[in-house]
């Protein structure tokens, strides 16, 4: 491993909180008690990054991880050097170039021609530098035609080029990259991917900071990963994605089960209301439970293969709906059905014992009804479940619409409602890489 | 006081272009466009002669032709008082470009002294010209080079101090404009420094404003034709170096704090 760019040991930021009286504090109070300097530190502090250390090698690609507010831009910011460490040390070797708002400093009512110059001076290029990198500059914005105009009379997209423009032509040894690239228009970003592809090859160093797992694992050769300003993990690319992505379903399933255990109690609290009429119209998806209760589903559970609950899923596997219900005086009239909706309302899947001709006899006291849905072939979203006990006539006894839910999560984003198993092949002139081995990530271990 | 130095001139390039841009577009979209920059100082000057020559008659003997004594002070006290209302905000409002570019805050609130320079020189010929028509213009005047450089040094020095320590404490922007105004009638502008007798409590107070010897220079220079306030102007200077120190030291001091609180 060659010598590191970028060091950081033990690197802590501390951000002052305001509290309102702060705020409200001004000169003549601070100089009345004579803390005009006690009045510049700190009272109340908010530690927005703690204990951080890691190294970036020369030429290496390097993403920073981590949920919103986690302390990846603060740390951006640090390596940047536009604030410094509370404590621990942080070193850069060269010229950084810091993609942390395209085109700040703008001024909107001078051209485009001048907000380059002053742009790419400010980033730190010299005005010879500044002419002999103009031409490319203006060429990757695509703003040729426009350059001579104020930059007010610009549309955002046409901002953001000519922001990441001078940015990427400043020339830097070290690019500091946040999130920019989630803005403008498909082909602009290949672009920008593509340039900084060519960063790569050029044995320049880059510093991510990006919610696109996918680009992460595609791009980067480390990984770090902020949680609450703290390393959660650090090191390979995959493995790292990996283990966040675990720790993101498993924060969603937990999300999803307080939900659905909320949903349930707000429904018991309003029973047996009438069936909306709207009800199974698509896109008048409405959450609710109805019913005579005659026979009332008690509890239900979503269980996976090996029978535990859980509420994220990912593409192929087993699903199990658990009802357990109870019919106070026994009924021979009955059906159980189930049905899957997307988020949006529409319908997925749909069915019932009467419809697969189960004749129903009889129903008494307790009971478990189950049904397993072998191989779940859905792309990745979130999923409401309907669940009914009903006459064969429709009249139900406990109708428990949207109150259930679990989400696929899958790294392929294919779209659609259903996946059918599928496989790709080529023959003849057609040259392509298989995927990076992926496989599923394992949830709820 | 010296990496300041080295700092703006190293950067002085991206100085350059941000005075020239700040002078752009300032009236761009404007009728008069850079007319303003001519038009402003005559309007001024319009206004101060109507109060001193109608209103309120000034007939000192040696200030007259009185709108032209006042033009010689009201030039370059509106360079000091713009540069410093000016770069009071400048910090606060260029808060995003501090957050999310790196680069030496201090040329901001320099840019603010040297766009309002540039107004100054600009109004000067306009000055000079009305001096040639009353038969006023003097060798002296090729001194001028002097009072200007000891004002630069001053309100670059108060400019930095100012814009930095406005940053934790905003109320200076509303103070300042008060203090600024006070300041204005603290300096013989509008009035003869020469007719205020010597040795009176008065005298001795306009003798610690540093702006009174910048000033005196000026209308000593231009309207007078004759120089001989060498030592006022010294004592303006060591001030400006001293205020240039003390808004450096200062400026570095709090040069971490300004991303965040900005």
């Amino acid at each position: 491993m060659t010598k590191p760019v970028i060091v950081a040991q033990g690197v802590t930021k501390r951000y002052r909180r305001f509290a309102h009286k702060n705020q409200l504090r001004t000169l003549k109070s601070a100089l009345l008690t004579g803390s005009v300097l006690a009045g510049l530190r700190p009272e109340e502090t908010f530690t927005a990054l703690e204990d951080v250390s890691f190294e970036v090698a020369r030429g290496s690609t390097f993403a920073v991880i981590g949920e919103n507010g986690s302390g990846k831009s603060t740390l951006l910011k640090l390596v940047a050097g536009i604030t410094r460490p509370t404590r621990g040390s942080l070193s850069v070797v060269g010229r950084v170039s810091a993609l942390i708002e395209l085109g700040a400093g703008f001024h909107p009512e001078i051209s485009g021609r001048e907000n380059v110059a002053i742009n790419a001076m400010m980033l730190g290029l010299s005005r010879k530098e500044l002419e002999c990198s103009y031409d490319a500059i203006v060429d990757f914005a695509e703003l040729r035609d426009f350059i001579d105009a104020p930059v007010k009379t610009y549309s955002s997209g046409m901002y953001m080029r000519l922001g990441f423009a001078v940015a990427i032509h400043v020339d830097p040894d070290v690019l500091l990259i946040d999130e920019v690239l989630a803005v403008g228009d498909e082909a602009f970003t290949r672009k920008c991917l593509d340039k900084i592809a060519e960063f790569r090859r050029r044995g320049k160093t880059i510093l991510f900071v990006t919610h696109s797992l996918g680009l992460v694992e595609k791009m980067c050769d480390d990984v770090l990963w902020l949680s609450h300003g703290r390393t959660r993990g650090r090191g390979d690319a995959k493995r790292v994605v990996d283990s966040y992505l675990t720790y993101v379903a498993g924060g969603e399933e937990a999300l999803l089960r307080s939900r659905s255990v909320a949903d349930a109690a707000q429904a018991e609290a309003a029973p047996a209301t009438d069936a909306p009429a709207d009800a199974g119209a698509p896109g008048a998806y409405r959450a609710g439970r109805w019913g005579s209760r005659e026979v009332e589903i008690r509890s239900v559970r979503l269980l996976d293969a090996r029978d535990r609950e859980r509420h994220v899923f990912v593409p192929g596997e087993t699903l199990t709906l658990a009802l357990s219900v109870r019919a106070a005086a026994p009924v021979s009239d009955f059906v159980f059905g189930i049905g899957l909706f997307a988020a949006d309302g529409t319908c997925v899947y749909g069915t019932n014992t009467d419809i697969e001709d189960w004749a129903a006899r009889r129903l008494e006291g307790e009971a478990e009804v189950r049904l397993t849905l072998e191989g779940l072939h859905l792309v990745e979203g979130t999923y409401l479940v309907d669940l009914a006990a009903h006459k064969r006539d429709g009249t139900p006894y406990d109708y428990l619409r949207g109150l259930h839910s679990f989400r696929v999560k899958s790294r392929v984003k294919d779209v659609g409602i259903y996946r059918p198993l599928h496989r790709w092949s080529f023959t003849g002139g057609a040259e392509l890489d298989p995927p990076a081995e992926r496989g599923e990530m394992e949830i709820g271990e | 006081m010296t990496s300041a130095i080295t700092t703006l001139v190293r950067y002085r390039a991206l100085v350059e272009s941000l005075v020239s841009r700040e002078l752009k577009a300032r009236y761009r979209g404007s009728v008069l466009g850079f007319v303003w920059s001519f038009v402003n100082p005559l309007l001024l000057l319009l206004t101060y002669t109507l109060v001193f020559t109608v209103i309120l008659p000034n007939r000192q003997p040696d200030i007259q032709p009185f709108f032209l004594f006042l033009f010689c002070g009201i030039l370059p006290w509106t360079w000091f008082q713009a540069s410093l209302s000016e770069s009071s905000g400048v910090l606060i409002a260029s808060s995003n470009l501090i957050k999310k570019v790196l680069f030496p805050a201090e040329v901001l609130p320099t840019v603010c002294v040297l766009a309002n320079l540039a107004h100054f020189l600009l109004g000067l010929p306009i000055l000079l010209l009305f001096l040639a028509w009353q038969g006023r213009l003097a060798w002296t005047a090729v001194l001028l080079p002097l009072p200007i450089l000891v004002q630069l040094v001053l309100t670059l020095g108060m400019a930095l101090f100012l814009s930095a320590l406005t940053v934790h404490f905003r109320d200076i922007q509303n103070i300042l404009h008060h203090v600024l105004h006070l300041w204005f009638f603290a300096t013989p502008v509008i009035y003869s420094y020469a007719a205020i007798a010597e040795g009176t409590p008065l005298r001795q107070a306009l003798r610690l404003n540093p702006m009174t010897h910048v000033i005196v220079t000026y209308q000593q220079m231009l309207f007078h034709g004759n120089v001989d306030h060498w030592r006022g102007l010294f004592l303006a200077l060591l001030v400006g170096v001293l205020a240039f120190a003390a808004g450096a030291f200062l400026f570095d001091r709090l040069r971490d704090t300004l991303p965040e609180e900005v």
